[in-house]
């Protein structure tokens, strides 16, 4: 089943598919995880969605990678009769000096509390997003500081120097 | 104060603002209102009030640490979030639970969303100002609570799970007391039930109220009790059966299964989450009469255990119907000590977008009980601002709960006339 959906991506995208591995090592769990490229970033997703119209979107998380950021966006498919869930996760890498993405919630409106996410958190930029504002960091925390980061641009200055307080 | 983009007449609508203390469930929580007359015409939410940044902590610890972090992420769901964690590790480092660990594992899980859910019930009746309910409802639920102190040692954060098992047995003199306690609660939640879905006030107050529709549910992507109700047949134990919901064949629960309309407003949350409670104490006789002997754990000695997974590479995700909806963890292991990255997905952060339909079009009063009916989780304050013509006016939550009870009262007046 899950050979199945691969393959359907395989014909649909051919090489821009970077890398696909299918995972089952725990009884009754069904995992893809697919390494797509940024610029076919939305045809993968739209391609998931039309083929496969019972696809829920779950999260997306991300990770600073040292040389880019890798983004990972958790779909489950609902699969025929009693199969259950299949899960997949696309994984894309943007660069850390353009870290630009389309939005996915014209497909996925339910989407938008993670996009948000990813920006404030990874300092992604989700191009054409609807709501581009802060969600779950204050509006008072830093600018230009994003605490998934592991570079210069994460957080660990301000923990260090947590015991100053707002005292300059 | 945030001020909303205007879209309809100025001189008609003011911004009302509710929060950062919640209305509901006190949590920490800015909702930002246009309010037309009595009529709510935009919504808008802001939730910053309480990152902690448990994730980024996580990163710094190793596995076994973070099952007692993951546990401190809520206080209700304190088994489900490391369930949905040590799912991740274990599916990770290809890690089997022995079977008699899964029926543990599923009997804790079922008793937290017995109380989870009776707690719900109470807050509800609550907001709808029936304070007895809550006090009858709270009473039953010190049960539960009392059996989990007897099976784990505490009655919340219980520190029981562990990757690739539990700590603490059950053993078979507990066995009665449990099944007594389940019989308890099979008087109770009819009882509960006769109260909460056969009143003709709390039905003038529930049905139509706070729809979500099923298209909507599943555009904005809701889980949980709040998808169940709208008629989306989506539970992690019937989609992608783990632990002991394997043996049990268990049946997503909507208004539909139970013979019942869906109109997915608050009544059918609230039903959904009673049938829920049934369906709960069910599993867990069914679990106590085929659990298995054997082992507990797939590692004893954690030292050794954490060595093992010292030399782990890879990603993956874990699952877990928590009593507000699925919880989802990711995780990266890079062979090294600390975990490389950690992603929690709480049911609650899945639901927030549903909150804008449901609380379109309805009155001020109803607030209260459609923002508690998703059964948010998020954290606490109190104290709500409302703007009118540039002035502030200052109302607390007791006042806007004030506003809620002045409405059931209202009603039950007619009901007599």
């Amino acid at each position: 089943m899950l050979k199945d959906i691969l393959d359907s991506f395989k014909r649909e995208l051919g090489e821009k598919i970077i890398e696909a591995r299918i995972e089952e090592k725990v009884k009754g769990e069904k995992r893809l995880w697919l390494v797509v490229r940024k610029d076919s970033f939305k045809r993968v997703v739209k391609h998931l969605f039309l083929a496969y119209p019972n696809t829920r979107f779950a999260v997306a998380s991300g990770y600073d990678a040292d040389t880019h950021i890798t983004l990972i966006y958790h779909f489950f498919v609902s699969l025929e009769g009693k199969a259950g869930d299949a899960s997949v996760n696309i994984k894309v890498d943007v660069p850390k000096n353009n870290p630009v993405l389309p939005t996915i919630t014209d497909i996925v409106p339910g989407a938008l509390i993670s996009e948000r996410e990813l920006q404030e958190m990874l300092g992604v930029k989700i191009k054409d997003i609807p709501d581009p504002r802060r969600i779950f960091l204050s509006n008072d925390f830093p600018k230009g500081i994003y605490p998934w980061r592991r570079d210069e641009y994460g957080p660990e200055r301000i923990v260090r120097d947590l015991h100053r307080g707002d005292k300059e | 104060m945030k001020k909303i983009a205007d879209t309809g007449n100025e001189q008609n609508s003011f911004t009302f603002c509710v929060g950062p203390v919640h209305p509901a469930l006190k949590e920490p929580l800015q909702f930002t209102f246009k309010i037309e007359g009595e009529r709510v015409k935009k919504v808008d939410f802001m939730l910053s009030h309480v990152h902690r940044g448990i994730e980024w902590m996580g990163t710094r610890r190793n596995p076994i640490q973070i099952i007692y972090l993951a546990e401190r992420i809520c206080g209700i769901c304190n088994i489900s979030h490391p369930f949905a964690f040590c799912r991740a590790v274990e599916s990770v480092a290809g890690i089997e639970v022995p079977p008699r660990a899964e029926y543990i594992r599923t009997i804790n899980a079922e008793l937290e969303r017995i109380h989870s859910h009776l707690l719900w019930a109470g807050i509800a009746a609550h907001e709808l100002g029936f304070d007895s309910v809550l006090h009858y409802i709270l009473k039953a639920r010190e049960r539960v609570l009392d059996i989990i102190e007897y099976i784990t040692g505490n009655r919340i954060t219980k520190g029981i799970m562990m990757i690739g098992g539990v700590r603490r047995d059950i053993s078979k003199k507990q066995y009665r007391k449990i099944i007594e306690a389940m019989e308890y609660y099979k008087k109770q939640v009819k009882k509960i039930s006769d109260i909460l879905l056969k009143d003709h006030v709390v039905k003038a107050r529930t049905i139509n109220t706070g729809i979500l529709s099923k298209a909507d549910a599943i555009k904005l992507c809701a889980v949980g009790p709040t998808a169940r109700a709208s008629g989306v047949k989506r539970d992690v134990r019937q989609d992608e059966p783990y632990a002991a919901y394997k043996y049990l064949d268990v049946e997503a629960i909507t208004p539909a299964t139970i013979g019942k309309e869906t109109r997915g407003d608050v009544y059918d949350r609230t039903l959904v989450r009673l049938a829920e409670i049934r369906q709960s104490v069910n599993i867990i006789v069914e679990c106590l009469k085929s659990m298995p002997e054997g082992k507990i754990a797939y590692e004893d000695k954690i030292p050794k255990l954490l060595a093992e997974l010292k030399s782990v590479e890879g990603e993956g995700i874990g699952r877990h119907e928590a009593p507000r909806g699925e919880v989802l963890h990711y995780i990266k292991l890079i062979g090294n000590e600390t975990l490389f990255s950690w992603k929690v997905r709480a049911p609650t952060y899945a639901n927030l977008l549903s909150w804008v339909p449901m609380l379109l079009g309805a009155q001020i009063a109803d607030i209260p009980i459609i923002a508690a009916s998703t059964d948010p989780c998020l954290s606490c304050t109190n104290r709500a601002v409302i703007t009118k013509h540039g002035k502030h006016v200052v109302i607390d939550h007791e006042a806007l709960h004030e506003l809620s009870v002045k409405k059931t009262l209202a009603l039950r007046k007619v009901k007599h006339d």
